[in-house]
């Protein structure tokens, strides 16, 4: 498992440069290591501690404390169920209990066909849908046993492949900021990015 | 029943299909502020913000104007931060005015930028929330092409640059000193204050403004009509109007945004949110979000007004309010949200990390049919020592106020309901022997 590709590397350049210091790039990075392979590779990690100048242990320090980054594999699709206070109220908790009897796995395990990571997780900010989960982060409302159901005899036949890309990546559309448009007003970590980054 | 008709500020393109698209925005009224701003004096624009007395929409309710007036004068960089990363249960409008109304927030933190004089600003979004992410990229893409972000704004010479930034899924970031270790690449531990206030030791130990998505979408708004056309909605003492996320046992849970101070939680339940559920009676109900105390029938006709909530023994919090109807178990609700709290205390203060934790075992054996009948008393004595006398506001043994507010819901269930607790300890068979003394 990989290393970044140099387009990734290209792409890892630019985010860098926005930032006063270069170390402020290291949550996004980890996310574009994260999109590339579908999880945090430890080539990976070494590879972003090389290009930001700090430790491979400082990149696991940093990654370790967030719960998006997975050290280990995961499905295509991470299904996030949430069972906090809005969502136990209107019957998460047995949702939760169909998805694990359905799916034939305990909360923070995948199936065996490597397509589904079930997680019970915290609040995600959709209270007023009661109970609601995600799919890498895409949201589904007020789901009942049923729309469980279709859901992931849709994840599994592939039928939602283009509303939903595979585990890592988050957003579709990324920031773009043209050269003759930065202010630059702010000091730049470019210094560093011009000593690190293969030109 | 008071349902005022204060306008619609921060939720109009809510319904408006192209609302999040540049064109829609600026057909709506989109950026005529900015421009209004951009030939003030900055001083001129924090004093509009003052007089309008906009209190934070996070949960501390702080008045923003006041905030910026922090900021020592002459020293720079200087960096504004949004705080995006809404995860307190209950919260739900942040998301929303990101995902619905990119611009209006981008144009209040231009606002803020000039008043304040900032260098750059970081748009900090939750890890979780990749539409909010899409959308608040391409409507920053878009505002840079237009000329709106970046180099010398609208020909006025007055330049800054906005960069988005994602979470990683952390509730504590939500705390505007860990937000910051989050940007910086670290662990989002919270600072301890002193010395470590943003205003003075902020992001690179620079002057730096921590504000809440929805305090600086309100921004374009007052500076289009006026603080002092904010100031006159509401009760003087909370102004302007708020978005409440209302939700657990009502008929039509939503977000709404309706005036302050004049509006009361009444309202909110029966008029907005057409009652409770099959016409049951009210528990009690969480009324901004899971770090408040919890409130019971009589506070149901309280105004939303933060003075008013406050001396009541709660707050408005993150405007997240939660209904529990008469069927609601309370022993589990509560660990439900001390739960929450556990898993996201981040481990640097003792009190909190192994006091949440404590807690969250200890309601877990007692609704487990293990309970122990000193538990009661040791959830209370725990809570104590997180955040000593369980008084309101809280006191606090950490660094932060994510351990106190975990025992928010223990001290309102055990003062309220003890009889539910009773019943669990009545039919429970603990694993050990307890010798009780």
């Amino acid at each position: 498992m990989a290393r970044l590709t140099d387009a990734n590397v290209a792409l890892a350049r630019q985010i860098v440069a926005r930032y006063p210091r270069s170390r402020s790039a290291l949550v996004p990075l980890l996310h574009l290591a994260q999109e590339q392979d579908g999880w945090l590779t430890e080539d990976a990690m070494q590879h972003i501690a090389e290009l930001l100048g700090i430790t491979p242990a400082e990149v696991l320090g940093t990654a370790s404390f967030y719960e998006m980054f997975k050290r280990e594999e995961v499905g295509r699709y991470l299904v996030n169920i949430c069972t906090d206070i809005a969502c136990h109220l209107n019957g998460a908790d047995d949702l939760l209990d169909h998805a694990q009897q359905t799916l034939g796995v305990k909360a923070g395990r995948t199936t065996d066909d490597g397509i589904i990571t079930l997680e019970d997780v915290q609040c995600i900010a959709a209270c007023t849908e009661a109970p609601c989960l995600q799919v890498n982060y895409r949201y589904r409302y007020k789901v009942t046993s049923d729309g469980l159901d279709q859901l992931v005899a849709d994840l599994r036949g592939g039928r939602l492949a283009g509303e939903i890309p595979p585990h890592g990546t988050l957003a579709s559309v990324r920031q773009q900021i043209p050269a003759d448009r930065w202010a630059g007003t702010g000091p730049a970590a470019q210094a560093e990015v011009d000593e690190r980054f293969p030109s | 029943m008071t349902v005022t008709n204060a306008p619609l500020i921060i939720s109009s393109r809510w319904e408006q299909s192209d609302g999040h698209t540049l064109d829609g925005y600026r057909r709506t009224g989109g950026y005529t502020s900015l421009r209004k701003a951009l030939g003030m004096d900055p001083a001129a624009v924090t004093e509009e913000v003052k007089t309008a007395n906009l209190l934070g929409r996070g949960g501390a309710g702080f008045p923003a104007g006041t905030k910026w007036g922090f900021l020592p004068p002459n020293v720079l960089p200087r960096y504004v931060v949004v705080n995006g990363d809404e995860s307190e249960p209950g919260t739900y409008k942040d998301r929303i005015l990101m995902e619905r109304d990119p611009h209006q927030l981008i144009e209040g933190l231009l606002i803020c930028c000039y008043a304040v004089g900032a260098a750059q600003a970081f748009l900090y979004v939750r890890g979780e929330m990749a539409l909010a992410q899409e959308r608040l990229a391409a409507a920053l893409n878009e505002a840079y092409a237009a000329g709106l972000v970046g180099k010398d704004i609208l020909g006025s010479g007055f330049s800054v640059d906005i960069v988005l930034h994602w979470g990683a899924g952390a509730y504590i970031v939500g705390e505007e000193t860990a937000l910051i270790e989050s940007l910086e690449g670290e662990r989002g531990m919270p600072r301890l204050k002193p010395p470590f206030f943003p205003a003075s030791k902020g992001l690179y130990m620079q002057p730096t403004i921590v504000n809440n998505v929805e305090t600086l979408s309100n921004l374009p708004w007052i500076i289009e009509r006026g603080g002092a056309a904010f100031a006159a909605l509401g009760n003087g003492k909370s102004t302007g109007t708020r978005l409440f996320a209302v939700s657990g046992h009502v008929n039509r849970p939503g977000v709404y945004e309706v005036e302050m101070g004049q509006t009361t939680f009444r309202d909110l339940v029966e008029h907005y949110c057409g009652g409770i559920r099959e016409g049951r009676a009210l528990k009690a109900f969480i009324p901004g979000g899971a770090s408040s105390p919890w409130l019971f029938e009589e506070h149901l006709d309280l105004p939303l007004c933060k003075p008013t909530v406050d001396a009541a023994g709660s707050m408005l919090g993150s405007g997240a309010i939660v209904i529990m109807d008469e069927t609601t178990d309370v022993v589990q609700a509560c660990w439900r949200i001390v739960r929450f709290f556990a898993r996201e205390s981040c481990g640097k203060c003792t009190p909190c990390r192994e006091g949440t934790t404590w807690l969250s075992r200890i309601l877990e054996r007692i609704l487990a049919g293990e309970g122990r009948p000193s538990d009661i008393d040791m959830l209370m004595d725990v809570s104590d020592n997180i955040s000593p006398g369980l008084v309101w506001p809280p006191k606090q043994t950490t660094i932060c106020p994510l351990g106190p507010s975990a025992t928010a819901p223990i001290a309102s269930v055990v003062r309220r309901f003890r009889s539910d607790f009773d019943k669990y300890l009545r039919a429970s068979h603990p694993r050990s022997e307890v010798a009780v003394v």
